[in-house]
């Protein structure tokens, strides 16, 4: 693992899994993705915030779920023959936590060139620069290129706690 | 019913000894201070079973049980001695005059009730 | 015995007499006359020295038997108990078990301080007369040596008893001589009348009988001997060991047992083929029938000794290591989730057949459920246990005089709950002497006695158990902890805190209650680590506090950390668990039940109200109600509260799995399952659901 991210640093390129949320293509770091799931159901854990669409069973364990739409502030996701369940690993504290992103679609993967990832604009996008790893492009296209650690952060994902105080 | 031992000896502090293990192990207990006491005593009570020392004053140990055996209801009755040398013709002695067993002094709590859960159940 | 003989029976058992000497140590501290508990310490040490000695350990016992012996002074009220007496003696304790570790680890033992503790104890012996303590110390030595005859392994030995016939003059019952054979061991008895004479010559005084009995002890011949010692001058007493002359473990097989081994006759047919050969020897008159019974029960006696020895040849426990007991608890659970499978698919489709079998898979993963919980649960006084060493030690150490009290030291919890729970106790225990209980002078000076008391207690409520640690120190002080939180930047300056949110700072990472660094706590470290831990096992801390009184910290922990017993509800579209053991009972909720003189939610069951919370408003569910709802009264902190749900599935044996760390804020549930379907539940806490439904409530009034 140690050496895989010494040669991360030094490539010069590195590997996307793009997908959809409306019309807005995204983008997460191949490494954090441990699988694509098809959408499956989905159990609601009540008095959370909407984004926290809830959570399944992945082989056995626990897994929760969130609605990338509804978490960027678009409309809550319609669940379509394309919906799948994007598995992260997400480092939190100092441990990896397994998480689900629910997406519109998925899809490819991308070979992106790390020069040409600009640094995300401070305003412009729908989408938190904090959120952002940076900008991305692609046969003209914008990719928006997520910093899941941060969107998943326990911090990030426990602004539900007023719902229950 | 809690069985009633006499014990006999002309030190108060043996009998308190004795007295206070017994009771603690749940016997009644009557003390005589030497063997023409606890004769008399015997008169009156019915005991289960008597602990008796072997030099006393008035009357000794050897010679209470010689009486004791003469007396019909004492006729069974365990006796022991309590015996401070541990020669063995004073035991053989006791034995003959009708003891059943005997426990050499100083000895432990827990080996005067084992000696006595031995001859009295 | 054979050379490689396994230890770790020793070992296991010397460790646990050594805790229970610590234990009854302590407890002699505090009333050192009662004979009880120097009897209790006199009987680890005995057994230590004895089965050490056994075992190859010569040091452990040697060590032990110094000890053991000045003790015995102690018991036999020769020397007192002195705190000087109980300090050597807890240091010879921890001298063993150094021993015990070091037989482990192959660590050099430290000789010095095992000559230390025997000269402090020596000297304490020579304070009074010295022959006396010979004399003791030669009894122990008799002692001992009887211990390891004693040791040997159970022996058959044939006992013949013949009484004088005068015996009864001496007040001898030999019933009762027979009675204590039988407490060596197993015994067979004959009696023997054959000299018993006619009527009219018997004197009922004499005694005529004389008995044969077949006695497998383990204490040896000498033990025996002391049975007839009051009487062995006058009776005639043989005491042979059939071992010795017969050899147990390779006898030929006798013609009848080949016989009947190759089915030609019947066990039956060979017993009446003997017993003829019995009656013949009575009739020509070379025996007498008592003299056959007594070989036939020799025979029985030394067949049955030595079907004993194949049987016991497996040990009665074995030792697992943790790791093992955890693949198994995991095993089982994912068996527990596909059996929930199994019956689904079952009662989905009319087959009888699959119904049997799937019924005798859920009984039998039930059993299996439970016996593997059990294996894994302990009861938490052994913990306990450890932590009045700890209390002794440290407010020794801090000058300071506490006494420790526990309370329900026969709960049980999961090992692994047991084990990860030590250190916070630890570190809880710590905080409430250090920083909670004062220096005498102080609790003089506040009126309160120069001894704090810490009290530990394990109560059971319901899927949890509740450890408290009560202190009656200084208490906490809520403003002094906002303060110090304002001044750390931990929260605002402007936060508004209750009191609870106030105490519960001191479980932040970095907050110290200490105004001093001591070499006891105090840097800041161990409540964070102690709040961390709790959490990882599914439990919670709760702390209270009275300024000058005390405080108290409550843990409350699950049960188990793998599978509990579930009643399936549906809310909505939902399916939801509760835990079993909270629910009382189920009733249908009609309109009619509903108190309507009341505004409140509460319900009338068997003319008691009971308050009642509607998941369906809890949760928000949108839709119509049904027409018939379901109520569910459980007992959650003693009191009843009913959760009014949609719908009862039923029960389900619920593999608990972790939400994970971003419901962790989600208290109202502990957790979720799997169910036969593949989907997940979500596991209600009732106790905290219960909590913020009365919290909000109490803000809905301000």
């Amino acid at each position: 693992m140690e050496k895989k991210m010494e040669d991360r640093a030094m490539a010069t390129s590195a590997q996307y899994l793009t997908f959809l949320l409306g019309e807005e293509l995204f983008a997460v770091d191949i490494f954090k993705i441990r699988e694509v799931l098809e959408f499956t159901s989905v159990t609601k854990v009540p008095r959370t915030p909407p984004f926290m669409r809830g959570v399944i069973n992945l082989r056995g364990s626990v897994v929760p779920v969130v609605d990338m739409r509804a978490k960027f502030e678009m409309s809550k996701t319609e669940t379509t023959v394309n919906t799948c369940i994007i598995i992260l690993e997400i480092a939190i504290d100092d441990g990896i936590t397994i998480m689900g992103a629910l997406a519109d679609s998925v899809q490819e993967v991308l070979e992106l060139n790390l020069e040409h990832i600009e640094p995300p604009p401070k305003i412009g996008t729908n989408i938190h620069s904090d959120f952002l790893i940076g900008i991305g492009k692609n046969d003209g296209k914008f990719i928006m290129i997520l910093d899941v650690d941060k969107i998943f952060s326990a911090d990030e994902l426990s602004n539900i706690q007023d719902t229950t105080a | 019913m809690a069985k009633t031992i006499m014990t006999v000896d002309d030190s108060a502090s043996v009998r308190q000894m004795v007295s206070l293990t017994l009771k603690d192990a749940g016997y009644e207990v009557v003390e005589g201070v030497d063997g023409k006491d606890a004769l008399n005593k015997l008169n009156s009570y019915t005991v289960d079973m008597v602990l008796t020392d072997l030099n006393m004053p008035n009357m000794d140990g050897i010679t209470l049980i010689e009486e004791l055996r003469k007396l019909a209801q004492y006729k069974f009755t365990p006796i022991v001695m309590l015996t401070t040398e541990s020669q063995g013709n004073r035991k053989m002695e006791g034995k003959q005059a009708g003891a059943t067993g005997w426990i050499v002094k100083p000895f432990k709590p827990h080996q005067l009730l084992g000696v006595i859960k031995k001859v009295l159940g | 015995m054979a050379i490689n003989i396994d230890t770790s029976a020793f070992t296991e058992e010397a460790y646990e007499l050594l805790g229970e000497l610590e234990e009854s140590l302590l407890a002699l501290e505090e009333s050192p006359t009662d004979d009880e508990i120097i009897g209790r310490v006199f009987r680890a040490m005995h057994t230590i020295k004895g089965s050490g000695a056994m075992f190859g350990f010569d040091e452990v016992s040697k060590f032990t038997h110094e000890v053991e012996t000045v003790f015995d002074l102690a018991r036999n009220k020769t020397i007192p108990v002195t705190k000087v007496l109980i300090d050597l003696t807890l240091a010879a304790r921890d001298h063993i078990r150094s021993m015990l570790d070091s037989a482990d680890s192959g660590e050099v033992v430290d000789q010095i301080k095992a000559l230390e503790i025997i000269e402090g104890l020596r000297k304490l012996a020579s304070n009074q007369d010295d022959s006396e303590y010979d004399e003791v110390a030669n009894q122990e030595d008799e002692t001992a040596q009887q211990l390891s005859e004693e040791a040997s392994e159970p022996q058959l030995f044939r006992i013949r008893f013949k009484p004088h016939l005068e015996i009864f003059s001496n007040g001898t019952n030999p019933l009762l001589l027979l009675g204590e054979l039988k407490e060596l061991g197993e015994a067979r008895i004959i009696a023997n009348y054959d000299d018993l004479p006619e009527l009219e010559n018997l004197d009922p005084e004499q005694c005529h009988t004389s008995w044969e009995i077949f006695l497998t002890t383990s204490e040896g011949e000498n033990a025996i001997r002391d049975v007839f010692i009051f009487v062995d001058d006058d009776c005639h007493i043989s005491i042979r060991n059939l071992e010795d002359q017969n050899d147990i473990d390779s006898e030929p097989q006798k013609l009848g047992d080949i016989l009947v081994k190759s089915g030609d006759i019947s066990t039956n047919v060979l017993e009446k083929a003997i017993k003829p050969l019995g009656h013949r020897l009575v009739d020509s008159g070379d025996v007498t029938p008592s003299i056959i019974n007594a070989a036939l029960e020799e025979q029985n006696a030394v067949r049955e000794k030595r079907e004993q020895k194949k049987k016991s040849e497996p040990t009665s426990s074995i030792r697992v290591t943790a790791e093992k007991l955890d693949n198994l608890v995991d095993l089982v659970g994912e068996l527990v989730t596909v059996q929930a499978r199994l019956n689904q698919i079952s009662s989905s489709r009319e087959n009888s057949d699959l119904q049997l079998i799937t019924e005798e898979i859920e009984r039998l993963t039930g059993e299996l459920r439970d016996n593997t919980m059990s294996i894994r649960m302990l009861a938490i006084g052994s913990t306990f246990n450890k932590f009045k060493r700890l209390v002794r030690d440290l407010s020794k150490d801090l000058g300071k005089q506490v006494e420790m009290s526990t309370e329900g030291a026969e709960t049980e919890l999961d090992k692994n709950v047991i084990d990860q729970l030590n250190d916070s106790l630890v570190h809880i225990i710590r905080n409430s002497i250090d920083h909670g209980i004062e220096s005498p002078e102080e609790r003089l000076a506040k009126g309160k006695p120069a001894e704090g008391t810490i009290h530990l207690a394990a109560i059971h409520s319901g899927a949890s158990v509740l450890i408290r640690v009560d202190d009656d120190g200084a208490g906490l002080d809520p403003d002094l902890l906002r303060q110090k939180a304002i001044a750390k930047g931990f929260i605002a300056s402007d936060s508004e805190l209750s009191d609870k949110e106030a105490y519960q700072l001191i479980l932040g990472a970095g907050f110290s209650m200490a105004k001093s660094v001591t070499n006891v706590s105090g840097r800041g470290v161990g409540m964070d680590v102690v709040r961390r831990s709790i959490e990882n096992l599914r439990g919670s801390i709760d702390i209270s506090s009275t300024l000058g009184k005390g405080t108290s910290f409550t843990l409350k922990l699950p049960l188990t950390l793998a599978i509990i017993e579930g009643l399936l509800i549906k809310v909505g579209e939902e399916v939801y668990v509760i835990p079993l053991a909270n629910v009382e009972e189920c009733v249908e909720l009609s309109a009619a039940s509903i108190n309507s003189s009341h505004s409140n939610d509460v319900i009338n069951v068997r003319d008691e109200i009971v308050p009642y919370i509607r998941l369906r408003d809890r949760f928000d569910v949108e839709g119509e109600r049904p027409a018939i709802e379901q109520i569910i009264i459980s007992n959650v902190n003693e009191n009843r509260v009913g959760f009014v749900v949609d719908d009862v599935i039923g029960q389900h044996q619920t593999v608990i799995k972790s939400l994970g760390k971003n419901f962790d804020h989600s208290s109202e549930f502990s957790g979720a399952t799997i169910l036969g379907d593949g989907s997940v539940a979500l596991i209600l806490d009732l106790r905290e659901m219960v909590r913020y439904v009365e919290y909000a409530e109490i803000r809905g009034t301000l």
